[in-house]
């Protein structure tokens, strides 16, 4: 018989469109079928490690902010373990999920994620990557969900040495993933999905 | 059991088959497209791993759109329908404990929402919204009642093929996905700017629900039936796995 590789292709991506809101945070939409909208709260009691907020708004091209992207963040405990299936090195906190979800501010569009300070994680060839947190952004007129990272600006020897930094050809555009500690101790992270501060977004 | 088991990183994202970000007959697509190559690496334990979701977060109702916004003893008004399907991953492997959560329009192609700006009229006993878990084999399925078709403002006369919106959580963050389910002989497809930044006839099958008719419950419900399919894993010896990878 004639020879086939018997790989699925991936569902294609279509948009999230103007009402993911509905979708995925219906409470903050005011339709309240379910007890709360996940991903709001990513601590269930007391987190270890230091407990930090993030704050940002997703720009476009023009410099508008988007008031109808849902942003998801990912990242591990202090320790550097993740509250998943597939963590094999140890227990995570058990307080910590890990997983945040912001629909932003209705009026501002500002996302606001309370969360810890995440610990370092290894890359596959065993070295350190510096402390960092996987961002996920989705709105209408972006037809394929957008993956990028906050790092931290006051990690600078750990960045220096991070695999992934280190291999980004533009080195001038790294401040774009750096969360910079603002006046009111949070961190502050933008996302520019175009023009001169556009964001580094990750194919992974 | 096979010793072969996925537990590589996950395979690169076909980019050929993807939508492109900058999409011009797709308006909006042009000032939130990034310009820049993407930054391509290896996944790693950031991209490999995700979150769980229990099957204790489900209330009742959240797989029954006619009913989990309806008040008692009323149901949503338009064709009754089910929706089922499995979420498989690149490999043909069914994936289980994937959440699946997914909005639309009324029958009437109205969306439960303040920026909504279509006369079409709200259905009181339609929300919008549902969300399940998918089982041991990746299967899932909920009711609902098909959603119409309703216009928006990209081009002077552009009309929305009726859709369903699903988001899906597989195992790892890499497999993030959201996506929109057609239905089968809708004319609108062919017409549409979004549907229209898929490549090819394929990449719209694959999005497009098919009338299942062994499905239907009679006098009762129609079916539709979508799978979808999340990125898979390379597959590797697990013996031969890396410590602490």
């Amino acid at each position: 018989m004639t020879q086939r590789l018997d790989y699925l292709k991936e569902s294609p991506s279509q948009t999230a469109g103007p009402y993911v809101h509905i979708g995925c945070t219906p409470n903050f939409t005011g339709i309240e079928i379910y007890g709360g909208d996940l991903g709001t709260s990513m601590k269930t009691g007391p987190v270890k490690g230091e407990e930090i907020t993030i704050k940002g708004i997703v720009y476009d091209g023009t410099g508008t902010p988007l008031r109808d992207a849902m942003i998801e963040i990912w990242q591990p405990d202090a320790a550097g373990l993740f509250a998943s299936a597939n963590e094999t090195r140890g227990q995570a906190d058990p307080n910590f999920t890990g997983w945040g979800r912001s629909p932003g501010d209705m009026n501002t569009g500002e996302f606001t994620f309370e969360t810890v300070k995440p610990g370092a994680v290894p890359f596959p060839d065993g070295r350190m990557q510096a402390p960092h947190i996987t961002v996920w952004v989705v709105a209408r007129g972006i037809n394929l969900g957008l993956h990028t990272r906050i790092y931290f600006a006051d990690e600078p020897e750990a960045n220096a040495a991070d695999p992934i930094l280190t291999r980004i050809e533009h080195q001038n555009r790294i401040p774009t993933l750096l969360a910079e500690k603002s006046a009111d101790g949070s961190y502050r992270f933008d996302i520019h999905l175009q023009g001169p501060q556009e964001t580094i977004f990750f194919d992974i | 059991m096979s010793p072969i088991k996925p537990t590589g990183g996950f395979i690169p994202r076909d980019r050929n088959w993807q939508p492109d970000a900058l999409t011009p007959p797709y308006k909006t697509s042009i000032k939130r497209s990034p310009q820049a190559a993407l930054l391509s690496f290896p996944t790693t334990l950031s991209e490999e791993t995700s979150p769980v979701f229990g099957h204790n977060i489900l209330g009742e109702l959240d797989n029954d759109l006619i009913h989990n916004y309806a008040k008692a003893g009323e149901s949503a008004i338009g064709p009754r329908i089910i929706v089922h399907g499995r979420v498989f991953d690149e490999n043909g492997r069914g994936v289980p404990n994937a959440l699946v959560e997914f909005w639309q329009a009324n029958a009437g192609g109205r969306y439960r929402h303040k920026k909504e700006a279509y006369q079409a009229a709200l259905d009181p006993n339609f929300g919008g919204c549902g969300r399940t878990i998918t089982a041991e084999d990746g299967s899932y399925e909920f009711r609902t009642i098909q959603p119409g078709p309703y216009p928006w403002p990209n081009g002077m006369n552009d009309w929305r093929p009726a859709h369903i919106h699903f988001s899906v959580f597989g195992h790892g963050f890499a497999q993030r996905l959201i996506t929109q389910m057609y239905f089968e002989g809708d004319p609108h497809i062919k017409l549409c700017p979004i549907v229209g930044v898929l490549k090819s006839q394929e990449a719209v099958d694959a999005l497009t629900a098919l009338l299942d008719m062994n499905r239907t419950v009679p006098m009762d419900s129609r079916a539709y039936k979508f799978d979808m399919v999340l990125r898979g894993r390379r597959q590797t010896y697990f013996e031969n796995r890396k410590e602490g990878l």
